[in-house]
C-alpha cells in the first residue's frame, strides 16, 4: 500500500488503532514523501526523521503491551517552527534563533504526544510569522506543490505545503492575522483559526499576544476537527487560555446546515478581487443555499480599518514582545560587540530580517512618547469598532463567508519588494483577528491557471462547532479536496 | 508623511537596533509609506468608544510563585551564547 498518504488523518489512526498498519510504515511512507518531494517545495525547516522514527516505534511497541492508542495514533504531523518541541531546534526561520534548540514541549505538543501522533518536522514560516508569502524567511522560500512559481502563502507557509502535498497528514500553524487561513487557501488544503483562548499558545513563539492562536491544517474538514479537539483545552501555563470544557467537534460535523442564517457581508466583495475568486465563492453560497442554509446580505462597515488597526497592533506588541532576543541567553550573538548596547543593537541587526525590523520600528514608534494616543490607543479604538460589527452582524446570521485571499497564489518575487502590498492580501483574514472569532478556509475551487481558492467562514467566539458543521456539509457537497 | 533621519534613529535606538546606512535610508521611505496608510484610522470617529486590549473577558490570572526544579538546566545553558559554568556570560552591566 504505497498510497497510504492519499488517505485521511482519521483513517491513518484508524488503521493503527486496529492494528492493521504499524505507526512506523506510516512514518516511513510519509518521510519517504518527505524525501522525494521537498527538494521542490521546501515545506521544512527541520525534518526529524530519526525523532519520527522512534516516536513510531513507541507507539508500535505501546500497541504490542496491548495498551489503547491514543486517538491520532501514528499519524504524521508537521509543525510550525515556532512552536517548541524538546530537544530539537525552533528558529521561527530566524537567524538570531537559527541554532536554538528547545528545552521544552508547547502544551499544544504535549496533547499531541498524548494522542499518540508522531512529529515529522519543522516547517519553513515568514521569520516570526511576520509574512503572507514565507518569503520573509531568512532560509528559503517554500513553493506551492500547485505551482511551484509560485508562493504557499504565509505565514504557515511550510506547514500548508507540507500538508498539501501529503508530506504530512496533518500540521499545526499560527494565525494571528491570517497566517493559517490564507496558506490554506492558497494550497488548496483546509486551516482553522480557533477563538482565542481555545487552544494554549504555551510554548508558541510570541508574535502579538491580543491575537495569535495555533491552529490546524488538515487535508479535510473531518481531519481538522480532530487535531482541533485534541489541542484545544485549558491550560493553567497560558493565562489567556479560556477554561471551558472542551467540545466535541466530530460529533456535530454531519448533522447538516439546514436553516443555518448565513451572512455575505457586502465589504469582502471589493474592486480589485480577482474575478475568479468571487466566483468561486459566490457559487459555494450557492452550495450552501441548495443545503437548506438562508443567506442574507450583512454589512461589516469597519472591514477597511482592519489593515490599518493590525499594522499598528501587531507590530506594537512584537516590538515588545522580541525585546527577549538580546543575544544574552540565547540565539545570536554579534562577535562585534564591545559592551552592553552593542551586544543588543548588534545582535538584533544581524539576527533579524528585514520585515521583522520594520515592524519593531514600526511598533516601537506607535508606542512611544508623543504617538501613543494617536497610533495605539486610536488602533485599539477602531477594534472595539469592528468587534462591534461582528457582534451586531451574529445577532442576525449564524456564520458569515467571504473569500479567504483577494487572489489565488501569487509568483514568488512578486510583491516582495513591496511590503504594503504584501499587507493587503490579509484584508479578508485580519478583521477575524481583531474581534478575536473563530474562522476556517477551505477548498471552494480553482482558478483557470490551476491554482486553488479558498472559502472563509467565521462564526461566534467559541462556535467552532457551528463553523465545523457549516464547512462540513459544503465539502460534503461538493470534490475540491485534491492532492497535486 | 516624511521621516527624518534623526526619527529613525530614535525608533531604532528604541527598538535596539544598529541598523547600516542604507539600512536607515530604505527604512525611512518604507515606514513613511505604511505611517501615511495608517492615518486613514483617523477619519474613524472614536470618541465614546472604549479600547480593545483584549477580547475574552478574563480579569488577572493568578497562581502560586513557586520554584519548580529543571530536570535539565544544561539543556537551558547549552544555547547559550557564552557561559562560564552554570551562568550566562554577558557584557559588563554596569560601568
Amino acid at each position: 500500500m504505497t498510497d497510504i498518504h492519499r488517505l485521511t488523518a482519521l483513517q491513518i489512526a484508524g488503521l493503527v488503532r486496529s492494528g492493521k498498519r504499524s505507526a512506523q510504515d506510516v512514518a516511513r511512507a510519509f518521510l519517504s514523501r518527505v524525501r522525494s518531494l521537498d527538494g521542490d517545495i521546501r515545506a521544512f525547516v527541520t525534518v526529524t526523521e530519526p525523532a519520527a522514527l522512534a516516536q513510531a516505534k513507541a507507539v508500535d511497541e505501546k500497541a504490542a503491551r496491548g495498551e489503547t492508542l491514543g486517538r491520532l495514533a501514528g499519524v504524521p504531523v508537521a509543525v510550525k517552527d515556532n512552536m517548541c518541541i524538546a530537544g530539537i531546534r525552533t528558529t521561527c526561520s530566524s537567524k538570531i534563533l537559527e541554532n536554538f534548540t528547545a528545552n521544552y514541549d508547547a502544551t499544544v505538543i504535549q496533547k499531541l504526544r498524548a494522542a499518540d501522533a508522531v512529529f515529522i518536522g519543522k516547517t519553513n514560516l515568514d521569520e516570526f510569522a511576520m509574512g503572507s508569502s514565507t518569503e520573509n524567511s531568512a532560509f528559503f522560500t517554500t513553493r506551492n506543490p500547485w505551482n511551484l512559481e509560485c508562493i504557499p502563502g504565509g505565514s504557515s507557509g511550510g506547514s500548508a505545503a507540507a500538508v498539501a502535498a501529503r508530506m504530512a497528514s496533518l500540521a499545526l500553524g499560527s494565525d494571528t492575522g491570517g497566517s493559517i487561513r490564507q496558506p490554506a487557501a492558497l494550497c488548496g488544503v483546509v486551516g482553522m483559526k480557533p477563538t482565542y483562548g481555545l487552544v494554549s499558545r504555551f510554548g508558541l513563539v510570541a508574535f502579538a499576544s491580543s491575537l495569535d492562536q495555533i491552529g490546524p491544517f488538515a487535508g479535510n474538514v473531518a481531519d481538522a476537527a480532530a487535531l482541533l479537539e485534541v489541542i484545544s483545552g485549558h491550560d493553567p501555563r497560558d493565562s489567556t487560555s479560556v477554561n471551558r470544557p472542551i467540545p466535541n467537534f466530530l460529533e456535530g460535523l454531519s448533522k447538516g446546515i439546514k436553516g443555518l442564517r448565513v451572512g455575505l457581508p457586502k465589504e469582502y466583495f471589493i474592486d480589485g478581487m480577482d474575478p475568479e475568486v468571487e466566483t468561486s465563492v459566490r457559487d459555494a453560497v450557492k452550495v450552501l443555499q441548495s443545503l437548506g442554509a438562508e443567506v442574507r446580505d450583512v454589512s461589516l462597515p469597519h472591514t477597511d480599518a482592519g489593515i490599518s488597526v493590525y499594522y499598528v497592533l501587531a507590530p506594537s506588541e512584537a516590538s515588545s514582545n522580541l525585546a527577549r532576543f538580546d543575544g544574552a541567553r540565547y540565539g545570536h550573538r554579534s562577535s562585534r560587540a564591545q559592551n552592553l548596547l552593542e551586544q543588543y543593537e548588534f545582535s538584533r541587526d544581524e539576527g533579524f530580517g528585514p520585515e521583522v525590523k520594520r515592524r519593531i520600528m514600526l511598533g516601537a514608534y506607535a508606542l512611544s512618547a508623543g504617538y501613543y494616543d494617536a497610533y495605539y490607543l486610536k488602533a485599539q479604538k477602531v477594534r472595539t469598532l469592528i468587534k462591534r460589527d461582528f457582534d451586531r452582524v451574529f445577532e442576525s446570521v449564524d456564520v458569515v463567508v467571504t473569500p479567504t485571499s483577494p487572489t489565488p497564489a501569487f509568483r514568488a518575487g512578486e510583491k516582495a519588494d513591496d511590503p504594503l502590498q504584501m499587507y493587503l492580501s490579509d484584508v479578508f483574514t485580519i478583521p477575524c483577528n481583531l474581534a478575536g472569532l473563530p474562522g476556517i478556509s477551505l477548498p471552494c475551487g480553482f482558478s483557470s491557471k490551476g491554482l486553488p481558492i479558498g472559502l472563509q467562514i467565521l462564526g461566534r467566539a467559541f462556535e467552532e462547532d457551528t463553523v465545523l458543521r457549516a464547512a462540513a456539509a459544503y465539502e460534503s457537497a461538493t470534490s475540491w479536496v485534491k492532492v497535486p | 508623511m516624511s521621516l527624518t533621519d534623526k526619527d529613525v534613529n530614535h525608533v531604532a535606538r528604541l527598538a535596539r537596533l544598529a541598523l547600516t546606512d542604507e539600512e536607515r535610508e530604505k527604512y525611512r521611505g518604507q515606514l513613511a509609506r505604511i505611517l501615511d496608510y495608517i492615518r486613514h484610522l483617523e477619519k474613524y470617529d472614536t470618541k465614546d468608544v472604549p479600547p480593545t486590549s483584549h477580547v475574552v473577558p478574563l480579569s488577572n490570572v493568578w497562581r502560586e510563585d513557586e520554584a519548580r526544579p529543571w530536570a535539565d538546566p544544561e539543556s537551558i545553558l547549552a544555547n547559550a551564547p557564552e557561559r562560564e559554568g552554570n551562568f550566562f556570560k554577558v557584557k559588563k552591566v554596569i560601568e
